[in-house]
C-alpha cells in the first residue's frame, strides 16, 4: 500500500479536529485552570441554602478552591447536606467556617471558606461544623421590618 | 361509507405495521455492522478512504457556515446583552451556544445532508448496479467490506467537524463582537472560560456529536443499503437520509440536553 | 474431455410468494462445457443462477455443486465455495470506486496473502486475456459497455474458478463487443478448463459458443439438447424463440377477458 494524497488530506483533517477539540478544552473552556482531578470531599449543613446550586464554585479570599458536587435534604434534621470537593492543594483547619456568599447583589451563589486556626485539619470525607446560612432577601426585609415594628412597640410602651 | 373508512383504517395500521417492521429491520442491521466492524479496524486503509469523503469533502461547508453563525451570534448577542450593559458577556454567550446546541446541532445536520445523502446515494447504487450483489458472490461481505468503514468513518469525522465548527464560530463571534464593535479583548475570553466548563459544556456537547454522527451515518448507510434499486428508489431513499437525520438529530439533542443539563441552571 | 458432472440440479422448484417461478427443474452440466439457459423475460433465469450461488433457497429439490447441496451449506462453507464460482452481472457490476487494475485485483486482494508484485503479475496476465492491459489505470466510468464486461470477465477469472455463471452477458451490446465476448467466453471455458453457464435471450450468439442448451419456459424446461439438435427441434416454443415470432405457445397478448366485452360493445350502446 503506498501513500496518497488522499493520505495526506485526511491526515490534515484529523490533525485540525484534534486541534479544535484542543481549542475548545483549553482557549474556550476552562480545562486550564481545572485541577487535575486530584481532590478530596467535605461536607456541611446548612441550614438553608437560598439559590445555591450543584456545580456552583467553592472558595475562599476569592479564590476557587472547588466545587458543590452534591445537595441534599437530610431529613432527620432537615438541613440541607451540601458536599463539596475540594482541590488537594488545598488544606483547611477543623474550625474553618463555610458560608453561603452571594457575588454581587443578584449574582450567583457560592460556598465561602474562612479558615480558623486549629492545628488538625479537615481529612477527605469530614463534616464542617461552624456553617452560616444564605441570606434570603424575603427573611432579611421580614425580619427588619419586625425589628421595626417591636422598635415602635417598647417606644410607645 | 364505512368501508371506505375500513379501508382507512386498514391503511393506517397497515402503514404503523410496516415501519415497526422496517426499525426491526433498520435495527437488526445495525447490529450487524457493529458485528462485522472488526475488518475496519484491521485494514484502516478502509476507514481513511471514507474519512477523506465524509470529512475532508465537508469540511468547506462545515467552517463556512461555522463562521457566519459564529458572526450573526455575535452580533445578535451584543445587541441583546448591551441593553441590560452586559456586552462582555458576549464571548460567553457566543460559545455556551455554540458549544452545547449550535455547534453539535448544526454541524450534524450540515453533515446529514453533505455526507449522509453522499453515503446513502453510493452506496444506493452500488447497489442498484449489483455491485453489492457482485461483492456478495465474491465471497466478499458488502456489510464488512463497505457499510462498516463508511459507519465508522461518520462516527470517527463528526465530532471533529463539530470541533471545528464550534471553534471557528468562536472566532466569527470574537471578529464581530471585539474586532468590529470593540467590546474588550480580555473579557471577552475571560469571562468566556470562566463560564464554560470543560465537563459539563464541552465534553457534554462532544458526546452529543458522537451520538449524532452514529445516527445520521448508522441512517445514511441503512437507506442506502435498503434503496429499492431504480434510480427513483436511490433517490428516493437519498433524500429520506436528509429527513429522517434532521428530525433524529433535533429529538435525540431533546432528549441528551434534557438527561445532561437538568438541573445545572 | 471427460463429462465428469460439476452440477446436478434434481427437481428444483421455486417460488416468489404465491407465484411459482421454478417447477420441477432437472438438469445435469458437465466440467469443460458452455451450457446457454435460454428462455423469454421473467422466466426465472436469473432465478436459477441465484439458487446455484446460493444467494436464495429452492422451496424443494436441490442444487448440487461440486457434490455438495447448496442450500445446505454454513454461510462459512458457502463463502468458502464461492471463491470457486464467479458470476458475471448483466452490465459487469465493476466497482465504480476501484480502478480497472484494483477491480481485477479485489479478491486476489481480499482472499489471498500474495504479495503486491505476485498481484500485479497476475491482474495483468488475467488483462491480457481479455485483450485490455493497456486499460489497466482507467477508471470503470472510462470504459464501453464491451470494455466494462471484459474488465468483470478478468475480474471473474481472478482466482481460476471452476464455474462462472453471466447473467445476460450480451445485453447491450454492438454486434462487434458481442461476437469479442461471445468468443472470449468459449476460449476461456476451454483454456481454464472450467464450467461456463450462459443465461441469455441472445440465440443466434449463443448456439455459436455453447456445447448444450436448455430453454425454461414457464418455469419448466421446454427443451434441451446440443445446438444442432436445437436447430432441428420441431418443438413450436423452440421454433418461435429461433425465429423471434410475435405469436405461438408464448401469446402476444396478455391474459385477458373478450376485447368486445372491455369496449363494451356487445352492450348494444348502437
Amino acid at each position: 500500500m503506498q501513500r496518497t494524497t488522499m493520505d495526506l488530506w485526511v491526515g490534515v483533517f484529523v490533525m485540525a479536529g484534534i486541534g479544535a477539540l484542543l481549542v475548545l478544552a483549553f482557549k474556550i473552556g476552562n480545562l486550564g485552570t481545572y485541577s487535575t482531578g486530584e481532590s478530596y470531599v467535605l461536607t456541611g449543613s446548612f441550614e438553608n441554602i437560598g439559590g445555591l446550586k450543584v456545580r456552583a464554585p467553592v472558595k475562599s479570599a476569592g479564590v476557587v478552591v472547588g466545587r458543590i458536587t452534591d445537595i441534599q435534604l437530610d431529613t432527620g434534621t432537615y438541613d440541607a447536606t451540601v458536599t463539596m470537593s475540594i482541590d488537594q492543594r488545598y488544606r483547611f483547619p477543623k474550625d474553618t467556617f463555610a458560608s453561603i456568599l452571594t457575588s454581587g447583589l443578584l449574582g450567583e451563589q457560592y460556598v465561602g471558606l474562612a479558615a480558623g486556626g486549629d492545628d488538625t485539619i479537615l481529612e477527605d470525607g469530614d463534616r464542617i461544623m461552624k456553617t452560616n446560612s444564605a441570606m434570603v432577601l424575603e427573611e432579611m426585609i421580614g425580619r427588619f421590618l419586625f425589628d421595626k415594628a417591636s422598635e415602635n412597640k417598647t417606644s410607645d410602651e | 361509507m364505512p368501508s371506505r373508512l375500513v379501508a382507512g383504517v386498514r391503511g393506517v395500521g397497515h402503514r404503523v405495521i410496516d415501519s415497526i417492521w422496517r426499525l426491526g429491520y433498520a435495527s437488526r442491521f445495525f447490529a450487524l455492522i457493529l458485528l462485522k466492524s472488526g475488518t475496519s479496524f484491521r485494514r484502516i486503509g478502509l476507514v481513511v478512504r471514507e474519512l477523506y469523503f465524509t470529512g475532508v469533502l465537508s469540511l468547506i461547508i462545515i467552517i463556512v457556515s461555522g463562521l457566519f453563525v459564529g458572526m450573526v451570534l455575535g452580533l445578535q448577542g451584543y445587541e441583546t446583552l448591551q441593553r441590560f450593559g452586559a456586552e462582555s458577556a458576549v464571548g460567553t454567550m457566543v460559545a455556551l451556544s455554540l458549544v452545547r446546541e449550535l455547534g453539535p446541532v448544526v454541524a450534524a445536520l450540515l453533515f446529514a445532508s453533505r455526507a449522509g445523502s453522499a453515503i446513502t446515494a453510493e452506496i444506493g447504487l452500488m447497489k442498484a448496479t449489483d455491485q453489492l450483489a457482485a461483492m456478495e458472490m465474491m465471497a466478499v461481505d458488502p456489510i464488512a467490506r463497505v457499510v462498516a468503514p463508511r459507519f465508522w468513518a461518520g462516527v470517527i469525522s463528526m465530532p471533529l467537524l463539530a470541533a471545528l465548527f464550534s471553534v471557528v464560530g468562536v472566532f466569527g463571534g470574537y471578529l464581530v463582537a471585539v474586532v468590529l464593535i470593540g467590546v474588550d479583548d480580555g473579557s471577552f475570553w475571560s469571562q468566556m472560560q470562566s463560564a464554560v466548563d470543560y465537563r459539563y459544556d464541552i465534553v457534554n456537547g462532544v458526546i452529543k456529536t458522537c451520538v449524532f454522527g452514529g445516527a445520521v451515518t448508522a441512517i445514511a448507510v441503512f437507506e442506502g443499503y435498503d434503496a429499492s434499486p431504480t434510480a427513483e428508489g436511490v433517490s428516493g431513499a437519498t433524500t429520506r437520509t436528509v429527513v429522517t437525520s434532521a428530525l433524529v438529530i433535533l429529538g435525540l439533542d431533546f432528549v441528551l440536553t434534557s438527561v445532561m443539563f437538568r438541573g445545572m441552571g | 474431455m471427460p463429462s465428469e458432472t460439476l452440477i446436478e440440479i434434481k427437481n428444483l422448484n421455486f417460488s416468489y410468494g404465491e407465484r411459482a417461478l421454478l417447477k420441477g427443474i432437472d438438469m445435469t452440466m458437465a466440467r469443460g462445457q458452455v451450457i446457454a439457459i435460454m428462455g423469454g423475460s421473467g422466466s426465472g433465469k436469473t432465478t436459477l443462477l441465484r439458487l446455484i450461488g446460493g444467494a436464495v433457497r429452492p422451496a424443494s429439490g436441490y442444487v448440487k455443486v461440486a457434490g455438495r447441496i447448496v442450500h445446505e451449506l454454513g454461510r462459512e462453507e458457502l463463502f468458502r465455495m464461492r471463491r470457486r464460482m464467479s458470476m458475471l452481472f448483466q452490465f459487469g457490476a465493476l466497482f465504480t470506486d476501484l480502478s480497472v487494475f484494483d477491480n481485477v485485483a479485489f479478491q486476489m486482494r481480499e482472499h489471498t496473502d500474495l504479495p503486491e508484485a505476485m498481484i500485479r503479475d497476475l491482474v495483468l496476465m488475467k488483462l491480457q486475456a481479455v485483450g485490455l492491459r493497456g486499460a489497466h489505470e482507467l477508471m470503470p466510468a472510462q470504459l464501453s459497455g464491451g470494455m466494462a464486461r471484459r474488465v468483470a470477465l478478468a475480474r471473474s477469472i481472478a482466482l481460476d474458478p471452476l464455474l462462472i455463471m453471466y447473467d445476460e452477458p450480451f445485453t447491450g451490446l454492438d454486434p462487434i463487443s458481442l461476437a469479442v465476448i461471445g468468443n472470449l467466453i468459449r476460449r476461456l471455458t476451454d483454456a481454464l478448463g472450467m464450467t461456463s453457464i450462459v443465461v441469455t435471450h441472445d440465440v443466434q450468439e449463443s448456439l455459436k459458443i455453447v456445447d448444450y442448451v436448455y430453454f425454461i419456459s414457464d418455469g419448466v424446461i421446454a427443451a434441451h439438447g446440443t445446438p444442432a439438435e436445437i436447430h432441428e427441434s420441431a418443438t413450436p416454443f423452440v421454433h418461435q424463440f429461433l425465429h423471434g415470432e410475435e405469436d405461438g405457445p408464448v401469446s402476444f397478448h396478455y391474459p385477458s377477458g373478450a376485447y368486445e366485452n372491455d369496449l363494451g360493445l356487445e352492450s348494444g350502446l348502437a
